[in-house]
């Protein structure tokens, strides 16, 4: 209908394009607020949160309105603070991961890995392949369960009731499927230092393949009922643009730094015991950096990540599933820091241990956190209505965020 | 209106009679709309069930729905502004009930036959407004002042395009009665529906946006403000507004149904017969229903618009191509 | 080919879905949305979790010896343990009076449990099992405190270990049959 809806949707890594787009919503703001301007009217101050329904937690943004445009937005988190570096100091190796599995409570069981692997490095132990591989494909199963609740949110966010009904009719055969190989839904607990607790029923991979059939279908549906959706695009394209350059400046990562256009991805940058380098796959980004990037770059994550656990599921080694690792656990002295690309972004656990049962010191690096640093800059200057499209496609989990 | 009931009634027990109709004629399609669209095909269109307890396959809902609200505690907020939060649901709901007054329903099933029926409707559905403007001043809440607000801002901007869709129906009929519009539509042969196709997609449009449906729902957007002027409504009073709504819904079908439907006649049966005043009621609510269900449909799948995008949709596109329907229409009866 | 607008493509996929919810079985068959929807009627229709699935924790209390170690390693401490020694008839005939560990009381306050699975996986003497039964809520928190008995019940319900994907290494346990 207007100008601003016709930006190219798939014109790639331009990066004159993002900084065009940004330049253009700046000058309609500008244009807007002159007029605001004249007429001199009294600003009011709007609490959005901590209950709110676009803060998907408990969330708080103060925001300065004039009439309807954000003057200056402040998020004040903590209100869900549950202490976790704190706990985990008082808690054996073993009790961690059950704890820190709650932190993104919708892709649970990526959050245990990174502990994982830096008590395992710590210890120099060395998982089996076996175990790296259905770690692997659990992990990006937890993608998807987490990233297919933001396909279908963001959409609700924006009025679109019914994505999100079909998000989680899909999502469900994804949980089944990690419940039935590790016996909980949300928290799986599965990760054990040196492998895993057990190995997979019979059966699973074929179910699970199927699962990543319907997981597939489910983006195609996307695609149709909310990606081509004019409306859709009218709310999300040129909206919330963050350039490149201010998105490393940020710290922000994962997709919200890929649909800035970098190209940056832990799985494949980083070395890491996982079986991501075993199994080739592509790191999509996308060149505009507004909302509608990021879901876009989302969505296609997603597709990625089924195909990705059907290669891993075809190519699993055989063998044991755990190293030999003796029965009570006492981490050696020293320091270790691994991160990986997390659903939400990176996510890093730096651990210090002094040799006894229970870490000296733990801390936790997650994405939400950073990408939620960015807000204050990006929210100056929209629309009341923007501010859930801009918190709906930055994608925090509250949990994530306070830990 | 109750001549083919062929009974003498005073003026008293007629009025009351009126009443009891009226209150039947507004309620029912509301309960059916609300239960056939909002709880059963929303549900499938899901794949889910909805309601399934209460009665075979819920059909009981509403009932149980109305009594919940009715037990609920009448909650007015603190440094409310008592007399505007109490009174604005009533008064949207009259602009409801007003508008059912000129619905014809049969050659001679109607409550007032008002040689400007049309124009009638259109007044005073845009009462309504002022009740929501009421409830998010009332509210002392700043999510429904905004809310308020911007109801009024879409109400005002959409009430032009469906005035305005409207008048090439009335060019056509040449009259501004409703039934008469329904009595020429058999004239002609064709229902306005195919000549005026433009003209019923802008109605569409248009009472999307009046009815605050989505995509048009920004006055109650829930993720942006939470129920927008409703926030702070509980109880009764919700349950008024709800009505209203939906009400309203059914209407604004039926009047689209009178309009570019054929209202209550047949094809190919004569239109002033005298039974049509027993099956014309009936043919105009299935015919409302066929609307409603486009309503729903489109309530169902769209995400919604932005404010400004909202207006600009209304000013820019739909008011310069309902100008152009109308003129094409009038060029076309002048030739004709 | 032309491109068909995004609205119209969207209403297609909720129209299709509505087809599939009210007629599962094909357009000519009667509808059924019972069938064709995703959800089903909870109190009616039940869903049954995996065998692996976290329900509630089953106690085998011949295989128990007291030995608290799941107390222990329980990450908030919500096993209960009280045990005594005595002395237990010989295995053998004819052979000594051996010492037996027995247990007196043993509680577990699922309103505290974090459902984790370590006090299942430490138990040496495989006397914890999981049992997917998840149906044991309770108006009263102090009701979901479960004693040895209620805990003992849930046995019958623990399912047989399920065999192994090909290429497993792990040998499939058994449960102990409770009669
Ligand atoms: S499952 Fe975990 S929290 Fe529950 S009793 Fe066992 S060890 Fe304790
Ligand atoms: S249940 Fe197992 S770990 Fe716990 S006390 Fe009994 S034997 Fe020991």
């Amino acid at each position: 209908m207007t100008a601003e809806l016709t930006l190219p949707a798939d014109a790639l890594a331009n990066q004159d394009l993002a900084n065009n787009a940004q330049l253009r919503y700046i000058a309609s703001q500008a244009a807007d607020s002159r007029i605001n301007v004249e007429l001199e009217t009294e600003g009011m101050t709007l609490n959005i949160g901590p209950q709110h329904p676009a803060t998907h937690g408990t969330l708080r943004i103060v925001a300065k309105l004039d009439g309807e445009q954000v003057i200056e937005a402040q998020p004040i988190m903590g209100y869900m603070h549950r202490g976790y570096e704190k706990l985990t100091e008082v808690r054996t190796y073993p009790q961690v991961t059950t704890l820190i599995n709650r932190i993104d409570w919708v892709g649970s069981f990526a959050n245990e890995v990174p502990f994982i692997l830096a008590a395992e490095e710590l210890m120099d132990v060395e998982a089996p392949p076996r175990a790296q591989w259905i770690r692997t494909a659990l992990f990006e199963m937890g993608r998807i369960a987490n990233i297919m609740l933001f396909l279908g949110d963001m959409a609700v966010q924006l009025g679109g009731i019914t994505a999100v009904f079909y998000a989680f009719r899909d999502r469900e055969f994804v949980l089944n499927q990690i419940e039935s190989a590790t016996g909980g839904r949300f928290h799986p607990n599965f990760n054990r230092i040196g492998g895993i607790k057990d190995d997979l029923p019979a059966g699973w991979i074929e179910e699970t393949k199927s699962a990543m059939v319907k997981v597939r279908e489910f983006c195609d549906e996307m695609e149709d009922l909310v990606v081509g959706n004019e409306i859709f695009q009218s709310r999300c394209r040129g909206v919330g643009v963050i350039p490149a350059e201010l998105a490393k400046e940020y710290g922000l990562s994962g997709a919200n730094l890929r649909g800035s256009g970098v190209d940056w991805d832990l799985r494949r940058d980083e070395p890491s015991p996982l079986a991501w380098s075993e199994i080739d796959w592509k790191v999509w980004t996308h060149p505009d950096g507004d909302s509608f990037s990021r879901y876009w770059v989302r969505l296609q994550e997603t597709r990625e990540a089924s195909l990705m656990v059907e290669k891993l599921l075809d190519n699993l080694p055989a063998g044991p599933i755990m190293a030999k690792v003796p029965r009570i656990i006492k981490v050696p002295e020293g320091e270790s820091y691994v991160q990986t690309e997390n659903p939400l972004g990176a996510m890093g656990y730096y651990v210090v241990s002094k040799g006894e049962l229970t870490p000296f010191r733990v801390k936790i690096r997650t994405a939400s956190f950073s990408n939620m640093s960015i807000t204050p800059w990006l929210l100056e200057g929209v629309y009341v209505p923007d501010i859930a499209t801009i918190l709906a496609s930055l994608y925090f989990i509250l949990g994530d965020i306070d830990r | 209106m109750l001549t083919p009931l062929a009974l003498e009634f005073a003026y008293w027990q007629e009025t009351i009679v009126k009443i009891v109709i009226g209150l039947v004629a507004v309620l029912l399609p509301t309960g059916a709309l609300v239960y056939m669209f909002l709880f059963k095909m929303m549900s499938f269109m899901q794949s889910r069930l909805g309601p399934m307890e209460t009665g075979p396959h819920g059909a009981m809902q509403l009932l149980a729905e109305f009594g919940k609200f009715l037990q609920k505690e009448d909650i007015f907020p603190s440094k409310a502004d008592r007399w505007v939060f109490a009174a604005a649901p009533f008064v949207v709901l009259v602009s409801t009930f007003m508008l059912v007054l000129v619905l014809p329903g049969g050659p001679s099933a109607y409550f007032t036959d008002l040689s400007t029926g049309i124009y009638f409707a259109l007044a005073v559905s845009s009462v309504s407004v002022i009740g929501t403007l009421m409830a998010g001043w009332g509210s002392n809440s700043k999510y429904a002042l905004l809310g308020g607000l911007r109801a009024a801002g879409q109400l005002i901007a959409y009430e032009l395009p469906l005035v305005l869709s409207v008048v090439g129906v009335v060019i056509m009929a040449g009259t501004l009665n409703l039934r008469e519009i329904v009595l020429s539509q058999s004239d002609f042969g064709i229902w306005f529906i195919i000549p005026q196709f433009l003209g019923f997609l802008i109605y569409l449009i248009a009472i999307q946006a009046e009815l605050t449906q989505p995509p048009f729902d920004m006055p109650v957007a829930e993720s942006e403000l939470v129920t927008g002027y409703l926030t702070e409504y509980s109880g009764l009073r919700f349950l008024l507004f709800f009505i209203a709504e939906f009400a309203t819904a059914a209407i604004f079908s039926a009047i689209g149904a009178t309009l570019f439907l054929g209202g209550w006649t047949i094809p190919f049966v004569d239109p002033t017969a005298e039974f049509m005043n027993y099956i014309g009621p009936f043919v105009l609510g299935i015919k409302m229903i066929g609307i409603a269900f486009l309503i729903f449909w489109f309530r169902v799948t769209y995400p919604r618009f932005r404010e400004d995008q909202l207006q600009r949709l209304a000013w820019k596109f739909l008011i310069p191509l309902a100008l152009f329907n109308i003129v094409v229409t009038a060029v076309f009866k002048v030739v004709f | 080919m032309p491109k068909m607008p995004g609205m119209i493509v969207g209403l297609g996929v909720t129209a299709k879905t509505f087809f599939k919810t009210v007629f599962p079985d094909g357009p000519f068959s009667p509808p059924s949305p019972s069938k064709g929807a995703h959800t089903v009627a909870y109190p009616h229709v039940k869903e049954a979790p995996p065998d692996r699935a976290r329900g509630v924790i089953a106690l085998h209390d011949e295989n128990c010896t007291a030995c608290m170690l799941c107390a222990r390693e329980c990450p908030d401490w919500c096993i209960y343990i009280e045990g005594h020694k005595e002395l237990a008839p010989p295995r053998r005939a004819g052979g000594k009076p051996r010492q037996a560990n027995k247990l007196d009381r043993f509680d577990i306050d699922f309103a505290l449990c974090m459902y984790c699975g370590i006090c299942v996986d430490v138990c040496p003497f495989d006397a914890l099992f999981w049992s997917p039964e998840f149906e044991f809520s309770e108006l009263k928190l102090a009701d979901l405190l479960h004693d040895k008995e209620r805990l003992g019940d849930w046995m019958e319900t623990v399912p047989e270990f399920g065999p192994y994907e090909a290429g497993a290494d792990q040998k499939v346990r058994k449960v102990p049959s409770t009669s």
